[in-house]
């Protein structure tokens, strides 16, 4: 066993700092405050080859392994956790298509959304339905030659700006995903603004008024929706979401370090105080551990083990609960400070809370590792006896 | 691979997520309440690693995946076609 980065991925992950840090960070505090990201972001991503890093070489994309690409999240989140969500909600779209899509399907769009001509936005959650996911009440009813489409999602990241939506409708009273193009005739968006956190992260409400949807943007086959294609789609989001996690962290440790070297406290600066070093060891544990927990998902995803879906679950747990914590005790150290918007790590902390919500709350995850935890017990005491 | 073989492995497989030795080989999985995301996603990369081929879209039928006969049946054509 070894755990140690390849001298290509440190490459990456410097280019990666590098970029963040260039364009990212310093921009990142005036389109929280103005929750929007400009599309002049979203094209400097594509120019980098961000928006299509997980798409095969063939359609134009990066091909990138699974850890260049949590290096990547990890950056991201590190600078905007509203930007991190543009590359899950999109690279969701990618991985559905790369993985269950039409011959059809991957020359039509891969393309597309590897050179970020177009956005992928991921449809699942609706008003009356969220953690149950696969009981959604948007509903596709078979035609000759159409699907006609009628529901409504809420809280989709980039619903504003994104141009080809994978949604998931009961057809049949089966779950099943279906391409849904901004321009198809009855389709709108209305945006959601003042949220918590993720807040340029342009999410939007997705009105689906009796769309007729081509029978080829069907994806995978009827009743394999959330199973297999909002799987596949949730499985991708967690594991970015896991990283970028880790990559907030980051970042509210280094506010943490920075500030309390600077700022005095009974004559001595708050760094020399014991129960703030206490804090500081936390977090920096903490996120080893995330970190350490993404780096074997992301193993795991490269060698195609199937254990790599439980594994990224736990990843996703853990390092979502673990940034909560810590941005929570950044602002903490940071006293009132940490409460105004001249400090990021009220934004950290608003955004870090988001993360234990999105791509399964915290509770699925439980649920959902509790499970296997019992699947594996059983199994040991059978083969024992 | 023989029929036995791919057996063997898709009942070790099976048995991670049920008691595998109380079912028979024709009986639905699925009455068994396993059609949940995360055993699907994980019996898909289980077939595609352990026999290194390709489950396709075309592949999506509950046909395929609803008994131990069903899904030893889908992996015994694919390597057939690999
Ligand atoms: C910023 C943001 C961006 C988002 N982006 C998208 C997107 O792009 N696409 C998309 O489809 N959705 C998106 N969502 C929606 C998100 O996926 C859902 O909010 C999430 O799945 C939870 O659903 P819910 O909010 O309806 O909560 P509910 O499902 O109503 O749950 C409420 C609470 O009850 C708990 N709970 C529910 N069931 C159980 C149970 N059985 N046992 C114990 N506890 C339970 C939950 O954990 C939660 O704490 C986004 C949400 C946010 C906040």
């Amino acid at each position: 066993m070894q755990i140690e980065l390849t001298p290509q991925q440190i490459e990456q992950q410097t280019y990666f700092k590098t970029f963040v840090e260039e364009y990212v960070i310093p921009q990142a505090k005036l389109h929280d405050q103005q929750q929007h990201t400009p599309p002049e972001l979203i094209q400097r991503l594509a120019q980098q080859g961000y928006l299509g890093a997980i798409i095969p070489k063939e359609y134009g994309g990066g091909e990138m392994e699974a850890i260049t690409f949590g290096l990547l999240c990890e950056q991201i989140g590190r600078a905007s956790a509203s930007l991190l969500s543009l590359l899950t909600v999109h690279g969701m779209v990618c991985q559905s298509i790369m993985r269950w899509g039409s011959a059809e399907q991957k020359q039509q769009w891969l393309p597309k959304l590897a050179s970020g001509e177009i956005i992928g936005g991921f449809g699942l959650t609706e008003p009356n339905i969220g953690s149950d996911a696969k009981s959604v009440e948007s509903v596709a009813i078979a035609h000759d030659d159409h699907y006609q489409l009628t529901g409504h999602k809420k809280w989709i990241s980039f619903g504003q700006v994104a141009d080809l939506f994978l949604i998931i409708a009961q057809c049949d009273n089966k779950p099943t995903a279906f391409l849904v193009e901004r321009k198809t005739a009855g389709f709108s968006t209305k945006p959601i603004n003042n949220l918590l956190g993720f807040r340029s992260a342009m999410l939007a409400e997705l009105i689906i008024d009796n769309c007729m949807i081509q029978k080829q943007n069907l994806v995978g086959r009827i009743g394999f929706g959330f199973s297999h294609i909002a799987g596949t789609a949730l499985d991708h989001g967690r594991y970015c979401v896991a990283w970028g996690c880790v990559g907030l962290a980051q970042a509210c440790l280094e506010a943490s370090l920075h500030y309390t070297k600077d700022r005095k406290q009974f004559g001595t600066f708050l760094s020399n105080h014991q129960l703030i070093q206490h804090i500081i060891a936390d977090m920096i544990v903490q996120i080893k551990a995330a970190r350490l927990l993404c780096y074997q998902a992301g193993c795991l995803k490269n060698s195609g083990d199937p254990a790599l879906i439980m594994e990224t679950s736990i990843a996703k747990y853990f390092a979502s609960q673990m940034v909560s914590k810590i941005a929570d005790n950044a602002v903490q150290i940071h006293g009132a400070n940490g409460c105004s918007d001249e400090y990021p790590v009220q934004r950290y902390l608003r955004d870090a809370k988001i993360m234990e919500i999105i791509e399964g709350s915290s509770q699925m995850q439980q649920i959902i590792i509790a499970k296997y935890g019992y699947q594996s017990f059983l199994r040991e005491m059978r083969k024992n006896h | 691979m023989t029929a036995d073989e791919i057996t063997e492995k898709t009942k070790s497989f099976l048995g991670k997520f049920i008691k595998v030795e109380e079912i028979q080989a024709d009986e639905d999985l699925f009455a068994a309440g396993l059609l949940n995301s995360l055993f699907a996603m994980q019996l898909v990369l289980f077939v595609e690693k352990e026999f290194n081929c390709k489950v396709e879209n075309d592949d999506l039928d509950l046909k395929n995946f609803n008994s131990i006969n069903a899904i030893v049946g889908l992996i015994t054509r694919k390597i057939a076609t690999a």
